[in-house]
């Protein structure tokens, strides 16, 4: 009852949002930056938080809680910035996630992981590549890339398109 | 080793393509003066690397190819053939031939039809001898034809002093000293001064005598003899003197030329015991030789010229020998542009932290940083910087062929190809010029017929120029052609809704109305007027390098575009402001002033966003309402005054904190579609500020407010 595409044992960064434990595949996770002043780029859908200044470089965070549909994400001492990589279009490109908190690095067999419900789950499925299981609790496991494949990211136009003729 | 010669396959592959592009400009030059032997030998010289090096790197088709080119040039260079047009026509072709054959991966597989059947003609050039050989031959990479060759392309320059002084009845033979003088300048690099210190009194002249003669130094590598050759029918009614003042050998230690009075002492204008006593007197040793008479004007004038140019000449070829460069491959360069600014974005948070320390010793060491930062910055830009000339040469090439298919005399002349630029501003800057360039020739100019009718010369002219102007540099596509229809964009402005039908606009307004998207499609206007196709697609690039268009016109005149562009994208000056708890930065070259905006003030314009500046109206937008950003508004608000295509628009924020260098970083993909904002970057203390897209948040402002009260 394996998922397609994890075959080996994989090792995931999981962290929660709310009170869900999420997971990402560690290959994707670059670092781990404490909450730092995010600057909002006007006429931009909420969910997308702003930018940071990551030594240089101009980083944009998304606010995962919302792009999940829940409330927005407000900054505690456990609040977090995954870095992560992912890839768009065949380029690679770097986005932080806002995270409520982050738990720990997890090894997870192929078999303990199974395929996203298609109803249930209360997430777009598309997001996810599968549901690990740990003890007694779901950890989902994160498609980063699709989350914010070109797709998704067609939404920070119109958003701003919108805003504009208001 | 496989790697190896790959790597030198790609070595050879970038030279070649360098050489073609030199190529491509000698033999469009060359097409203009067809006898210039430097030209021909510039063309021979290209042809025989790309063969030489083409068969070394195992390119043996174009080595073969190439081949027989250079067969022909040979030829040319001995004076056994002479340049045609459509020599050059088929040496073109040949070109674009080899580079398909070097590129094979770009655009389609190298039609060897094609290829054969430029070598068939170059070998029909070849008197005597019309395709008997076979096409399998080798081409042999003679070192005997590489030691001609350079021999031929090397004959020194000599510089001579000439004095030409025509008899004063010279007039009566029927010579015009005119067209000696032309000659003598055709020979070479040349500079005359007319010695008018003859003519007399005017009451005194008899018309028909000649009292002037004239002072020339000319650098020439045709030998004395072609000089004196150009007086040969007016042998015994002229005085001729030449002398060598520069040999054209190699330089010695010294590199000042003469002083002025040695040379008018050489010259016999002056002896040396004249020369030593007005040296007593202190002064400029021109002004004094004048001023006590004994040498006139004129040939100080000329003794001036003489040391100048040959100084000129010594400095040019001290040049070219000096110049000696590396090549780096341009990404290094970006990671050392990228190092630079993240340098200037730290040493900004050591200044701004030594400021609130009373430290001296701390404070001395931050402006020492801040100096050396500056510089280093400034010489990583200068390193990026290349002359425009590289793709002015390109245009040439466009001119010629697009004129030729549409039957079109069309001349492009150029100007300030060695204006320097970002190299990433020249490579952007290619489509939108190749679009103007098209456009002025495909609209602007008018048939040689037609303009033969409206009484303008056969020829149309297509001047493009480039000049530096403060931190910007213009770059003008100017054309002698019909010009703009004024009354047709109006006609089709109005059709679109872009403008009301009873608006009075100024000339450059409607002008700029042509660079509005969808005006573009619109054939009629197309037709009548020319312009217009795609200009939307021109200013969006333009928008894109932060610069701006400028068009003028004059029906039956012509029209000039004008574009208007930064030196660099890489760093900015900057103006930051605050609204709320978020940093802005306007590009400071946008700014005009700031003005305080008190609540009285905004009270009396009944709520609308217009202030009283200087007794002149400046409408103004709410940022904070634009951006959305919540708070309470200061007491005082600051209004940022921009100027921007004539008119000057002011954006209202709660603070000014001054000016800002600011390194420019992309927002990235995610926020690549996003208006009103052009990039980010980061302060002193380590956040981000965005900067601010002025000419997108003013077309912004100016969409909605259409919106609501349409």
């Amino acid at each position: 009852m394996s998922v397609a595409g994890i075959t080996e044992t994989t090792q995931y960064l999981t962290f929660k949002l709310d009170e869900e434990v999420f997971a990402l595949d560690i290959t994707k996770v670059r670092e781990v930056l404490d909450f730092t002043t995010v600057t909002k780029v006007p006429q931009t859908p909420e969910f997308m938080r702003g930018v940071i200044n990551l030594r240089g470089s101009v980083v944009p965070v998304v606010d995962m809680r919302l792009k999940f549909g829940m409330s927005r994400t407000e900054k505690t001492v456990h609040t977090c910035i995954i870095i992560a990589e992912i890839t768009i279009d065949s380029e690679t490109a770097v986005l932080g996630a806002l995270a409520d908190s982050v738990q720990e690095v997890m090894d997870l067999e192929p078999d303990s992981i199974e395929p996203a419900p298609k109803i249930g789950a209360r997430l777009n499925t598309e997001f996810i590549r599968g549901m690990g299981k740990r003890d007694s609790n779901f950890i989902m496991i994160l498609d980063i890339d699709r989350i914010f494949s070109a797709d998704e990211l067609s939404i920070v136009q119109d958003a701003g398109k919108e805003t504009a003729a208001n | 080793m496989s790697g190896n010669t790959d790597k030198h396959k790609e070595a050879f592959r970038e030279e070649a393509n360098e050489l073609l592009t030199e190529l491509e400009t000698a033999l469009l030059e060359l097409e203009e003066t067809p006898g210039n032997e430097e030209l021909i030998g510039r063309v021979f010289r290209a042809m025989h690397t790309i063969k030489g090096s083409g068969a070394m790197f195992g390119f043996d088709d174009i080595a073969a190819f190439t081949h027989e080119v250079e067969t022909v040039f040979d030829l040319v260079r001995n004076g056994k053939m002479v340049v045609t047009k459509k020599l050059i026509d088929l040496t073109l072709s040949a070109r674009d031939q080899i580079r398909a054959m070097l590129n094979p991966d770009s655009g389609e597989p190298v039609d060897v039809v094609l290829s054969g059947e430029i070598i068939a003609a170059f070998r029909n050039f070849i008197p005597g001898r019309s395709g008997e050989k076979g096409p399998g031959d080798s081409p042999a990479v003679d070192s005997k034809a590489q030691a001609v060759d350079g021999a031929a392309a090397k004959a020194p320059e000599v510089t001579y002093r000439i004095r030409f002084r025509p008899v004063q009845d010279i007039f009566a033979t029927g010579t015009n000293p005119l067209g000696i003088l032309t000659e003598i300048k055709g020979l070479g690099n040349s500079r005359i001064v007319a010695q008018t210190r003859d003519i007399p009194l005017l009451g005194e002249i008899n018309p028909e005598e000649c009292y002037t003669y004239w002072d020339i130094i000319l650098t020439t590598n045709q030998g004395i003899n072609a000089v004196k050759d150009t007086c040969i029918f007016i042998e015994d009614s002229c005085e001729l003197k030449i002398d060598v003042i520069d040999d054209g050998g190699s330089l010695d230690q010294e590199d000042s030329y003469k002083k002025l009075g040695e040379i008018l002492i050489e010259r016999g204008d002056l002896s040396a015991d004249d020369l030593r006593k007005v040296l007593d007197a202190q002064k400029r040793i021109g002004e004094m030789l004048v001023s006590s008479g004994i040498v006139g004007p004129g040939q100080v004038e000329a003794a001036l010229v003489e040391q100048k140019h040959v100084k000129g000449i010594r400095k040019e070829r001290q040049a070219s020998e000096a110049i000696s460069s590396i090549r780096v491959p341009s990404d290094k360069l970006d990671r050392l542009v990228d190092l630079v600014g993240e340098l200037v974005t730290v040493q900004a948070r050591l200044s701004q932290f030594s400021a609130t320390q009373k430290e001296a010793a701390l404070v001395t060491i931050a402006e020492e940083v801040e100096r050396l930062t500056a510089e280093l910055r400034d010489n990583t830009m200068n390193i990026r910087m290349l002359p425009i000339g590289t793709t002015f040469s390109k245009f040439k090439r466009l001119v010629r062929d697009l004129s030729n298919e549409l039957g079109k005399e069309i001349e492009m002349t150029t100007d300030g190809a060695e204006t320097e630029l970002d190299k990433t501003v020249i490579e952007k800057l290619n489509d939108p010029l190749v679009h103007l360039i098209r456009n002025s020739i495909d609209h602007g100019i008018e048939m040689p017929e037609a303009r033969e009718a409206a009484g303008k010369p056969r020829l149309g002219t297509v001047h493009l120029s480039a000049v530096h102007s403060g931190a910007y540099v213009l770059i003008r596509i100017k054309d002698d052609g019909a010009g703009l229809d004024t009354e047709a964009i109006r006609a089709r402005a109005i059709d679109r809704g872009l403008i009301a039908a009873d608006a009075e606009l100024a000339e450059k307004d409607l002008f700029a109305l042509i660079l509005a998207p969808g005006f573009s499609t619109a054939r009629t206007v197309t037709n009548v007027s020319g312009r217009g196709v795609g200009m939307d697609v021109v200013k969006q690039a333009i928008d894109s390098l932060r610069g701006q268009i400028e068009i003028s016109s004059r029906k039956g005149e012509g029209s000039t575009i004008t574009l208007k562009l930064p030196l660099t994208l890489a760093i900015i000056e900057g103006l930051l402001v605050k609204i709320a708890e978020d940093f802005f930065v306007f590009p400071l070259s946008a700014v005009e002033e700031c003005v305080e905006l008190t609540r009285e003030d905004a009270a009396k314009a009944h709520g609308r966003n217009l202030a009283n500046v200087r007794n002149r109206i400046i409408p103004y937008i709410r940022l904070r309402e634009r951006f959305a950003i919540g708070g309470e508004l200061p007491a005082i608000e600051q209004i940022v005054i921009v100027g921007t295509e004539g008119s000057r628009v002011g954006f209202v924020v709660d603070n000014v904190i001054g000016e800002h260098q600011t390194v420019i970083k992309s927002l990235g993909k995610f926020y690549r579609k996003v208006e009103g904002v052009s990039g980010a970057t980061i302060l002193g203390d380590g956040t981000v500020a965005l900067i601010l897209d002025i000419p997108k948040l003013l077309k912004m402002a100016e969409t909605d407010e259409q919106i609501s009260f349409s």
